[in-house]
């Protein structure tokens, strides 16, 4: 426990996607098994231990401590698990804290009534950084900044494996992955990958360069449209409940009980997870996200929110692997499997349509003219290539549609994070609604580093006020923002929220009371 | 709460909280007027604006404001300021009243343990732990003895004498960790993790805030004693301090400016600055930095975050709420007053133990770290 603590505490801290990784093979390299397999789990969200509530905790700080003094650090830290890591009166030195395999091995054999008497002879025998970590734990939801796929990364970098190979296996494993860390180690073969709904690692696109089009026969691709969603892979099965996994490798099954439902097929498919809007077509993504992220699923959700897949790619027919044969007789496959689609899946499941065109010049015309809700540009994969894992150069690429743009007026800066500790790094903007500006979102890149420099100097010159590490700064600079898209908001002050927003240019040149108005915005949501 | 600005409610309760976390000596700066304490034990010091007064001694202890006659428990910006008529204080501490703000008018040196008749109070200096020089202020009147601690700690410090325990009838308190989340852990299990993140981080400069005056020199110490003999690279603004602590006879080993050092010469180095340049552009000369900060309020998570430290050394000067419970049973006063900090959780823990006890509310004391005006370095760059 003592390791898994201070892995929990040093993460938390670190700030650097590297950091996180090199603390993470650290902690591989020297935590014995079972202990680091079960801290793996942990992270990667497959640990499946009784949850323990805030009324339980609660009440076993309350046995501890005077309510008055409890109430008064609470209100200073903040955090329930924190104060009570801090205020758990030490003194528990005399017995040996326990490992974290001990601790899950008990708990998932304990009966619930002693559950109580366990966590606090627990907590008696360990330290605050300790104390915390287990309740961490026992709470459920680490909140460190470390996704499943991170731990992941760390774990095939540390065993020398192929991150491709370790994801195709993953599902098959269960905690403490003794077999796989055997394998890293060069102790024990590959583990099998399981049969049936595992997860296999997805074929990503380069971002394509216009330039490049003159070296591209078009001949040799097809197009799609390219969907506004998540990317998934269905799992589906005719024998076991099927399977949904994101991009990650993380299973989503749970969140969409809509679509894994309709997958009793014996087939693995790739595609676009979206939600249907008003008629048949996609919504726009932050309806989506609606449905994203959550364990439980209320029934209003699924009704308001009705998700499908489109179809673009068949990884297995059956038991045919399908991935080494060119994209043509896949998609062949894939065409012939939808047509025999039971009615009651093809509300689920629908094939994305291959966009004829005669050159490149046809191309750029129709992406040019294409702004559906959920269109993000087009996708362009050559015919003959198989299914890759990874991101290859060459077979796929995606060609978003030109972003949008407005002149916005920069409003508050707030410091940025490890490399960046020392700069306003992260910028709010806003745009005019009569003579006030109000924000409409917030981008902390699309700038060079030398542009970082004079930004944060014009920040540090322009403050007015300051909150802790945000700055409010004078109505002075415009800055052209790119987005993807418009959607309405009800989170945000202005009704409106921009995808993926990004500095293109700061208009030094440009006064403020010139910067776009929000009704100028407002035109540009999609359905507007 | 005074205009804290927002555009609209959410703005507002933005504003609020960073106002709350950030701005709480401002939030502590309310209308402290004249009050003359009640208590009859001695109702011979006052609170002032100008801070704690001594009337039949005709001073001040550790004035906020210039005043005729100051008496100062330690060097700390937010306690010794300059420009009084006379000062007394321990012999370091004037040194270091002196390498801040230049020679004042009538100094007067009294070492620990010394009795002195000031009007018609007898004072004498105890060790109070805190940083070299510090010292708690014994007056006794009329047969009525009162003590003010002024900032204190009761662990081993290897940089100045360790706290006095003196008996008295009023015990006058700081309380900056007053609260029971605040339990600083061993220093030398806190230094064996800067050295454990080196291990980790070989080429990554391991930046650590640490106040000018006493924090530095103790970690400078604490990782001497660790086995540490490597050079400690030094902001501009310790410099003078830590020749000020070796002439008191602190052996503080190899330290080397960071000023004129290439980029190349600091990885894997520790270097000390004061807080507020952790997050200053000077610290882009170094090539990521691993920032580690050292204070008490490490102890809590988000405020780390906060800051942006990545490794957080809980090492405090001040006592934790343990060192401080224990300091009311060793002192075991008639009453105790509560100066300046978490007030209300002591002044509950007194109550619980039956110890008469009330907060004095003064002003112009900065919680540690909470606001980096404690020790306002010179803008020197270094």
């Amino acid at each position: 426990m003592k390791a898994f603590a201070a892995l929990l505490d040093h993460l938390v801290y670190q700030p650097s996607r590297l950091g996180k990784l090199r603390l993470l093979m650290d902690y591989f390299a020297t935590t014995p098994d079972p202990d680091r397999g079960y801290g793996l789990a942990a992270l990667a969200g497959t640990l499946d231990i009784p949850h323990a509530k805030p009324a339980l905790l609660r009440k076993l700080i309350s046995a501890r401590t005077d309510p008055v003094l409890f109430s008064y650090s609470y209100d200073y830290v903040g955090d329930l698990a924190e104060t009570i890591a801090l205020l758990w009166p030490a003194g528990g030195e005399a017995t040996h804290p326990p490992a974290l395999g001990e601790i899950v091995t008990t708990l998932r054999a304990a009966p619930k009534s002693k559950v109580p008497d366990l966590i606090a002879t627990w907590m008696d025998s360990l330290d605050a950084t300790g104390r915390w970590a287990l309740l961490k734990l026992l709470t459920g939801g680490l909140r460190i900044g470390v996704s499943a796929r991170l731990a992941k990364t760390a774990l095939a970098q540390w065993g020398a494996l192929d991150l491709a190979d370790l994801e195709e296996i993953w599902h098959g494993q269960e905690p403490p992955y003794t077999a796989v860390f055997a394998w890293a180690e060069k102790r024990g073969d590959k583990p099998a990958a399981a049969r049936g709904t595992s997860f296999r690692p997805f074929m990503l696109s380069q971002a394509l360069e216009e330039s490049e089009l003159t070296t591209l026969n078009p001949a040799d691709f097809i197009a799609e449209w390219k969907w506004d969603g998540i990317r998934v892979q269905v799992a589906g099965s005719t024998l076991t409940p099927a399977r949904l996994f994101a991009r990650s490798g993380d299973d989503i099954s749970a969140t969409f009980p809509d679509v894994t439902d309709a997958a009793s097929f014996d087939a693995v498919l790739d595609g676009e997870l979206l939600v249907r809007g008003d008629g048949a077509d996609p919504a726009p993504f932050a309806d989506l996200q609606q449905r994203l992220n959550r364990k439980v699923v209320a029934k209003k959700q699924l009704d308001t929110y009705p998700a499908f897949v489109r179809v673009y790619d068949m990884l297995f027919d059956g038991e045919d692997d399908l991935r080494a044969l060119p994209w043509t007789d896949r998609r062949k496959r894939l065409e012939d499997f939808m047509e025999k689609l039971p009615a009651a899946a093809q509300a689920r499941f629908d094939l994305s349509p291959v966009v004829p065109f005669a050159s490149w010049e046809a191309l750029t015309g129709i992406r040019a003219s294409a702004r559906g809700a959920a269109m993000e540009g087009l996708m362009l994969k050559r015919r003959n290539a198989p299914y890759i894992a990874g991101r290859p150069k060459g077979p796929w690429f995606k060609w978003k549609r030109d972003p949008l743009t407005i002149d916005a007026v920069l409003m508050y800066a707030q410091r940025g994070h490890g490399k960046r500790s020392s700069f306003y790094s992260d910028f709010t903007f806003g745009v005019w609604r009569d003579d006030e500006l109000v924000p409409v979102g917030k981008a902390y890149f699309g700038f060079t580093d030398a542009e970082l420099k004079q930004l944060d100097g014009w920040v540090r010159n322009n403050t007015t006020e300051r909150f802790g590490p945000v700055r409010a700064v004078a109505p002075g600079l415009v800055l052209e923002v790119a987005f993807d898209a418009a959607q309405n908001s009800t989170r945000h002050k202005s009704g409106i929220a921009l995808r993926f927003p990004r500095v293109s240019r700061i208009r030094w040149d440009k006064p403020a009371v010139e910067a776009d108005r929000l009704e100028t915005v407002a035109k540009l949501v999609e359905g507007a | 709460m005074p205009g804290v600005p927002g555009r609209n409610a959410a703005e507002t309760l933005h504003a609020r909280e960073f106002y709350y976390r950030y701005g709480r000596a401002c939030v502590a700066a309310y209308g402290a007027h004249f009050r003359v304490m009640s208590a009859a034990a001695a109702s011979w010091i006052k609170v002032t604006p100008a801070g704690l007064e001594v009337v039949p001694g005709g001073f001040v202890i550790d004035p906020v404001v210039p005043v005729d006659r100051a008496v100062i428990t330690h060097g700390h910006g937010d306690h010794a300021r300059p420009g009084h008529g006379a000062v007394l204080a321990t012999t370091p501490t004037l040194a270091i009243m002196n390498v801040r703000f230049g020679p004042q008018r009538g100094e007067q040196a009294l070492q620990y343990g010394e009795a002195l008749k000031i009007g018609d109070v007898t004072v004498r200096l105890e060790p109070a732990g805190h940083v070299l020089g510090s010292a708690q202020i014994v007056m006794e009147y009329r047969g009525i003895r009162v003590v003010v601690s002024g900032d204190y700690k009761r662990r081993r410090d290897p940089t100045c004498p360790p706290f006095a325990v003196t008996p008295c009838d009023v015990f006058i308190t700081e309380a900056t960790f007053a609260l029971p989340v605040f339990c600083h852990p061993d220093d030398g299990a806190e230094i064996a993790r800067l050295r454990e993140s080196l291990r980790l981080f070989p080429d990554r400069p391991h930046l650590v805030g640490a106040y000018a005056l006493g924090k530095a020199q103790r970690i400078i110490m604490l990782l001497r004693e660790s086995g540490y003999d490597a050079p400690i690279f030094l902001h501009g603004a310790m410099a003078a301090l830590c020749n000020l602590y070796r002439d008191f006879g602190v052996a503080l080993g190899e330290l080397t400016p960071v000023a004129g050092q290439p980029q190349a010469a600091l990885n894997g180095r520790i270097v000390l600055c004061p807080p507020g340049a952790l997050a200053d552009r000077w610290s882009r000369r170094m090539n990521e930095p691993v920032t580690a900060m050292a204070s008490g309020w490490m102890r809590i998570r988000q405020r780390a975050k906060q800051r942006g430290v990545e490794l957080p050394l809980v090492i405090s000067d001040h006592a934790d709420w343990n060192e401080l419970l224990q300091t009311m049973r060793d002192v075991a006063p008639g009453e105790v007053w509560i100066t300046h900090g978490r007030e209300e959780a002591l002044a509950r823990a007194l109550e619980l133990m039956g110890v008469p006890a009330k907060a004095l509310s003064l002003i112009g004391y900065e919680d540690e770290n909470d606001d980096d005006a404690k020790a306002p370095e010179p803008a020197t760059p270094a």
